[in-house]
């Protein structure tokens, strides 16, 4: 079975953030750029399956512009066999939304019959959330989103999939091929190491077009402008336990 | 029907002056009707859902809301009845009972939503930002071919949206240009519940959905073995007027009780960050963050929590933040109302000692 991983270029989740002064967009001008956290537990997920004998080939692929090709040599580092890049320059005023990408990795899918499509569950960026489904609602896969825990039964090609819910965690099982959508607890992803860089190299990333795919990748949300968020008037620091109940019950009135 | 007729004749008028024919397109669109996408619980429509209700009022104040609730059994049609007068703009409850619905799997609910959806013919469609509304609501939105917004949270014109990105270190307005449904789900935590009480005499209809669309392969590729939640009797994280957050430095499993204790005594639910559910002092749903729930209480007390970008983005809406910590330097004293630096556990344990038991 072949395991198709989707990955993301964004801001390294430990960068704070600036919304550009004429407030079109958050500036990423001279920002640190990594994969996205939660692509990084799909990858690792991808590799252990391959490791366990339930996998023969981690595929990754990508959506975005030229320096996106990063992400896919740090997916082939950590071990992946081979990667797509879709290219795609972005347009900061027409975003590229979920739906779009969904699209271009059903094509991909339907190109490379995986067994298993694996996802982060949301971009530290957009904080969408949504790729995942609409990949699995496009190719009428279910779905097995937020995973904590992931087993697969090659014999009767079935995923047992225990998920991180509002309640408490949720197992559900799952028919391949399927999506899953990654979620934090998942795994603890490897950090590709020097030979493993070298290696990567040499391995192959095939590119590709939107339209060589026959995806047409419209955008049907249009950025108005972008915020900061309203800020916190400057607290106070007490003194003591006292100080503290009685500001909570005759300042801020809460207590 | 009337307000209809006249929108049309209105913008009929307008074309006829040679305006574009575009006109009455707008003027159809413009008829504002949503399907909420409900969650209920015990026999009562959640409160999330309710503040799907909110949202639907505040895209437009003519909203007409059909209320969808599926499941099966008697709890079922306990919380249709409820659904029937929670809202004044509830305009008819649709229910769908079946065994299939028994638990919330996306595929057979996208389905269900994608026909409900293309009977009534909805110009919106809510769902909270619950994590059985943000498992579906993608899903049916891609099977309906649109792109939904979501996690918003606040509405400023009926196609017009504020969301959080960046961990909410950015707010993006967005407007939605495609095709309706205009679809979304919305964070509960900015619409409240409307507080008023419906008048008696305003009770919705409450209808079956048709259920032929369903069909064997609908619900054959996914089934529900279980659910294992923690057995508590504090207050729902999402909804709690006040919540007590321990972070690494509460060290164990058996210092969260400490926490416990309080909660208790403040009536208030019980969070953690990240790292305290990482290291297994608690479960994962107790975990507050930009991945995990958003808060946003009255009042937040953060022991031993240092403040990550990724945590602030769950409690920052929060209206009074305390913040315990030994580091003067942690970053959560920035967003915090009142701090003190100092030892958590000797500010605890002051804390249980002056504060009384809830009566």
């Amino acid at each position: 079975m072949k395991i198709l991983v989707a990955v993301k270029r964004v801001v390294d989740y430990a960068v704070k953030v600036r919304v550009r002064p004429d407030r079109t967009a958050v500036d990423t001008a001279s920002v640190k750029m990594s994969m996205n956290p939660f692509c990084e537990i799909a990858v690792e997920e991808a590799l252990r399956l391959r490791e366990a004998g339930a996998a023969a080939e981690v595929i990754a692929a990508t959506v975005g512009p030229a320096q996106a090709a990063d992400t896919l040599r740090t997916a082939l580092a950590m071990g992946a066999d081979r990667a797509v890049h879709v290219l795609h320059d972005p347009d900061p005023a027409r975003p590229l939304l979920p739906l779009a990408v969904a699209k271009v990795l059903r094509a991909l899918a339907l190109q490379e019959n995986p067994g298993l499509v694996i996802l982060g569950k949301q971009a530290i960026d957009d904080d969408c959330n949504q790729t995942g489904q609409m990949l699995a609602a496009l190719l009428n896969w279910p779905q097995g989103t937020f995973a904590s825990k992931v087993i697969i039964d090659k014999d009767k090609q079935k995923a047992t999939v225990e998920r991180e819910v509002d309640g408490g965690t949720e197992t559900i099982c799952l028919d391949l091929p399927a999506v899953i959508t990654t979620d934090l607890r998942l795994n603890q992803p490897r950090y590709a190491t020097l030979p493993n860089i070298m290696k990567a190299k040499s391995k192959v990333i095939k590119k590709v077009t939107p339209s060589e795919l026959n995806v047409d990748i419209r955008s049907d949300m249009e950025v108005v402008q972008v915020d900061e968020p309203p800020k916190r008037k400057a607290g106070v620091i007490l003194s003591s336990v006292d100080e503290l109940i009685d500001k909570l019950k005759n300042e801020a009135r809460v207590l | 029907m009337a307000m209809a007729a006249a929108l049309v004749a209105r913008a009929l008028r307008r074309v006829r002056a040679g305006g574009a024919r575009n006109v009455a397109g707008e003027a159809l669109r413009r008829l504002v009707s949503t399907l909420v996408v409900a969650e209920h619980e015990g026999g009562l429509v959640k409160p999330s859902s309710l503040s799907a209700l909110a949202a639907a009022e505040a895209v437009a104040k003519d909203n007409k809301v059909s209320l969808l609730l599926a499941g099966s059994g008697p709890a079922l049609h306990k919380a249709a009845e409820h659904a029937a007068s929670s809202h004044p703009l509830v305009n008819e409850v649709l229910v769908a009972d079946s065994d299939i619905f028994a638990h919330p799997l996306a595929e057979p609910w996208a389905e269900l939503l994608r026909s409900v959806q293309q009977k009534g013919r909805y110009s919106h469609v809510i769902a909270s930002s619950t994590s059985f509304g943000k498992n579906l609501l993608p899903r049916a939105a891609a099977l309906l071919d649109v792109s939904p917004v979501t996690d918003v949270t606040a509405i400023s014109e009926p196609r017009v949206f504020v969301r959080p990105i960046y961990a909410g270190n950015a707010l993006c307005t967005v407007r939605y240009t495609g095709e309706n449904p205009c679809m979304m789900s919305i964070r509960s935590t900015s619409f409240s519940p409307t507080t008023e009480s419906m008048s008696e005499t305003k009770v919705a209809p409450i209808t079956q959905v048709d259920l032929s669309f369903l069909s064997e392969a609908s619900s054959s590729k996914s089934s529900w073995v279980n659910l294992t939640s923690q057995d508590t009797e504090r207050p729902d994280l999402a909804n709690a007027r006040v919540v007590v957050t321990g972070g690494r430095g509460l060290k164990s499993a058996e210092n969260f009780k400490l926490l416990e204790q309080l909660a208790e005594k403040l009536g208030a639910a019980v969070g953690a960050t990240r790292a305290a559910v990482d290291a297994g002092y608690v479960p994962n749903e107790l975990q507050v963050g930009q991945t995990g729930k958003i808060v946003a209480p009255e009042l937040y007390i953060a022991f031993g929590v240092s403040g990550a970008i990724q945590h602030l983005a769950g409690m920052r809406d929060s209206k009074v933040i305390v913040a315990v910590n030994k580091d003067a330097d942690a970053p959560i004293f920035q967003v915090a109302d009142y701090g003190i630096v100092g030892d958590l556990f000797e500010v605890l344990g002051e804390l249980l000692e002056k504060i009384p038991d809830k009566k």
